[in-house]
């Protein structure tokens, strides 16, 4: 690697606190194997791979690409579940990757995730009471249950749901309102910063708007930082204030979030938001539509060079050979392109 | 325009522990030759179902349909014997499934599940079916069809997968495509290929197009005329320039309203339509949707509004639908 002296978001504010979250040049590779007695392994995924950018207190990152990027992956890697190939990690100035026990689990306590599956992610068995209560044993937040229970009726409002529905069990509940319980669970240990994964992909339009909503109540009422990872360029765009757009493993463009939709520089990130149908069919009409070729390859098997060369309408050469670098072109606007 | 499919007053039940689920009560709606037809609304709605029932596949038990015509070239599709179906169902109707995993077999090739159709249902031989399942690779855009034709569902990409139900949709040449949530597993970037390769297909087969989807923007793109549903029903009807400019249905009007735009500038707050999903064993009195209703009053929860005409073509399951014009959408924002 070169340089990394001035890691993309550092410039933009460099202000008094510091981020709360930086991310050095970090990679996690999975091996491929294959056999069940003898394991051989046949192959890496880079599913992160070099991926460097920090955020700022009470600041919102989204984080976007298509399907196998690498988005859950680096999420994970921040919540440490698990275990990075390479790269550093801050969490407001103190090493993510080399503290251990007791300082690990505080710091995990301050990091929250909200899963996509609001079906999968909860516990059939327990009921939003417990759900919620949990995180609060687990950290031992709560002196007595009478405390837990009064903690347990305070997140359930908080995230709209009514008090009374702490006894009731996940299948009771609609999506969105498994999501809110979701993000309650998540709330409940006073976390400084939530990695919201995909969560409000699986929600009807209609109860989309309610948790976005509610996320960003959240964040004004409580300080909360968010990275937001998310599919729906549109979603993000509402939600976050600067936007890391992913391929491959990589970050390709980062910028803040006015910048990079008005005025997208990397040919992906334009590609990307030429394919989003805008609902309203006079404005599709009227709509240039730039349909870029072939499929996101696999990460086992990436492109030399710049890994989206092959489906790049700008592609030299010399695109194939060389790894481009993030490049500011603009105040906090970064670019891994050297044709733009 | 001609009338290539019609359906009249469907209705399809399920038996459920929780009690019986009217998934679709009551609908009807035309499919007309060269249009695409946008099918959307709230998860649980009916869609998958209204479109299942036409090619008689809901399983039974627990389901049933109870009422309605499914026309075609005259003749009611739930009245032919099942052996009359199979004979007719390729030609009528060709159907993309929602659940990809459950229409592609995955222990069997990519050339024996296009040929068996064009054997069995339009009698084809071997060599002819085999030519045929070249050309609708071709007309797919996948490339070196002899190769294809021996490989594994499991050697395709999700695109390419997708590319291959299309082709097997299209086999026996039918009327009317109907795809159900055709893109939703699939990356932005190929969303765009395949609804394109559709639309393309439509106008050079001369067919109709039926899209089903919760994507707005999907239907904003590529759909002529949309059909919205909520709770078993279909509440509005018009053009796609019609829904989208001046909703007259209260469910509509928040639909268009809560969904964020890439075109427009970002507000603080999203405009939210209250409330849960019907629960569709426990329906509220009267219309479906008054609870959620912004505009609900006491005839609400008296009596179902039926789907009626507020201006030209344009129709709506509300009782205040006149008064939901163009400029209600701005007052409420
Ligand atoms: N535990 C693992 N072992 C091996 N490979 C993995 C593992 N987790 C993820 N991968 C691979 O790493 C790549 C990135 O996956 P990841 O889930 O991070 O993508 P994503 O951007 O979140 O995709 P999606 O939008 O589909 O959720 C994929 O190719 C995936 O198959
Ligand atoms: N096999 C079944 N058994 C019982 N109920 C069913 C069955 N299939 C569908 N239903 C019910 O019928 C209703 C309509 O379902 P349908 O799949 O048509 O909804 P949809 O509008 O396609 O929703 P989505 O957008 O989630 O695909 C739902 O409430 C569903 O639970
Ligand atoms: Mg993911
Ligand atoms: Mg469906």
């Amino acid at each position: 690697m070169t340089e990394v002296t001035n890691p993309p978001g550092t410039t933009a504010s460099n202000g008094s606190a510091g981020p709360i979250l930086e991310v050095n040049d970090l990679r996690m590779h999975f091996p491929v194997t294959t056999g069940v007695v003898f394991r051989k392994t046949v192959g890496t995924v880079k599913a992160v791979d070099g991926v460097t950018f920090s955020i700022q207190p009470g600041e919102t990152l989204g984080l976007v690409g298509e399907s196998g990027c690498g988005k859950t992956t680096l999420g994970r890697c921040v919540l440490r579940f698990y275990n990075p190939t390479s790269g550093q990690m801050h969490f407001r100035g103190e090493s993510l990757t080399d503290i251990r026990g007791g300082r690990m689990r505080e710091l995990r306590k301050q990091m929250q995730m909200v899963f996509q599956d609001p079906y999968s992610s909860l516990n059939p068995r327990m009921t939003a009471g417990q759900i919620i209560g949990e995180p609060l044993k687990i950290h031992r937040l709560a002196s007595d249950p009478k405390q837990s229970r009064e903690r347990v009726a305070e997140i359930l409002s908080l995230v709209g749901l009514d008090p009374s529905m702490a006894s009731r069990y996940p299948h009771e509940f609609s999506g969105g309102q498994r999501q809110r319980i979701g993000i309650g669970r998540a709330l409940a240990v006073d976390p400084a910063l939530i990695v919201c994964d995909e969560a409000v992909s699986a929600l009807d339009v209609s109860i989309q708007a309610q948790i976005i909503n509610l996320l960003k109540d959240l964040q004004d009422r409580l300080g909360l930082t968010y990275l937001f990872i998310a599919h729906d360029l549109a979603v993000v765009r509402h939600v976050a204030d600067r936007i890391a757009v992913m391929y491959l493993g990589k970050i390709v463009e980062i910028a803040p979030r006015d910048d990079i939709y008005a005025n997208p520089l990397h040919p992906y990130t334009q590609a990307l938001l030429s394919a989003v149908p805008v609902p309203d069919p006079v404005v599709e009409a009227a709509r240039p539509r730039q349909i870029i070729i072939g499929e996101v390859p696999s990460p086992l098997n990436p492109p030399s060079g710049c890994v989206f060369h092959p489906r790049c309408p700008i592609a030299q050469e010399d695109c194939s050979v060389d790894v481009p670098e993030l490049r500011e072109l603009r105040p906090g606007h970064w670019v891994a392109c050297p044709k733009v | 325009m001609s009338v290539v499919l019609e359906i009249e007053d469907l209705r399809t039940y399920f038996d459920t522990e929780g009690g019986l689920v009217k998934a679709v009560d009551g609908v009807s709606y035309t499919v007309e030759e060269g249009e695409t037809l946008g099918l959307v609304g709230e998860s649980g709605g009916g869609k998958s179902v209204t479109a299942l029932s036409g090619i008689r596949l809901i399983p039974t038990p627990p389901g049933r349909i109870v009422s309605g015509r499914v026309l075609y070239k005259g003749q009611d599709l739930l009245e032919l014997s099942l052996d009359g179906m199979r004979h007719i169902r390729g030609r009528a109707i060709g159907m993309i499934f929602q659940e990809p995993m459950t229409s592609l077999n995955p222990v069997l090739s990519i050339g024996r599940q296009l040929t068996e159709p064009l054997i069995t249902e339009l009698g084809l031989s071997k060599y002819d079916a085999n030519a045929r399942a070249h050309e609708l690779l071709a007309s797919v855009e996948i490339s070196d069809p002899e190769r294809r034709l021996a490989q594994f569902p499991h050697h395709f990409s999700g695109g390419m997968r997708q590319r291959v139900m299309i082709a097997m949709a299209l086999s026996c040449n039918p009327a009317v495509l109907i795809a159900d949530e055709p893109t939703t597993a699939l990356d932005v970037t190929v969303q765009a290929q395949i609804l394109e390769l559709m639309q393309r297909l439509t106008e050079e087969r001369g067919g109709a197009l039926v899209i089903i989807t919760h994507n707005l923007g999907v239907v904003a793109r590529y759909a002529d005329r949309v059909n919205v549903m909520y709770a078993g029903k279909i509440v509005e009807r018009s053009s796609a320039t019609a829904v989208y400019g001046d909703p007259r249905h209260p469910y509509t009007l928040g639909l268009m309203s809560s969904v964020p735009r890439l075109d427009l500038p970002v507000t603080e707050r999203l405009v939210q339509v209250d409330g849960q999903p019907p629960n569709l064993v426990d329906l509220p009195p009267g219309c479906a949707f008054q609870p959620r209703c912004p505009y609900a009053q006491e005839q609400c929860l008296e009596a179902v509004p039926e789907l009626m005409q507020t201006v030209d073509n344009h129709y709506a399951a509300c009782f205040i639908a006149d008064q939901l014009g163009a400029g209600a959408k701005a007052g409420q924002a």
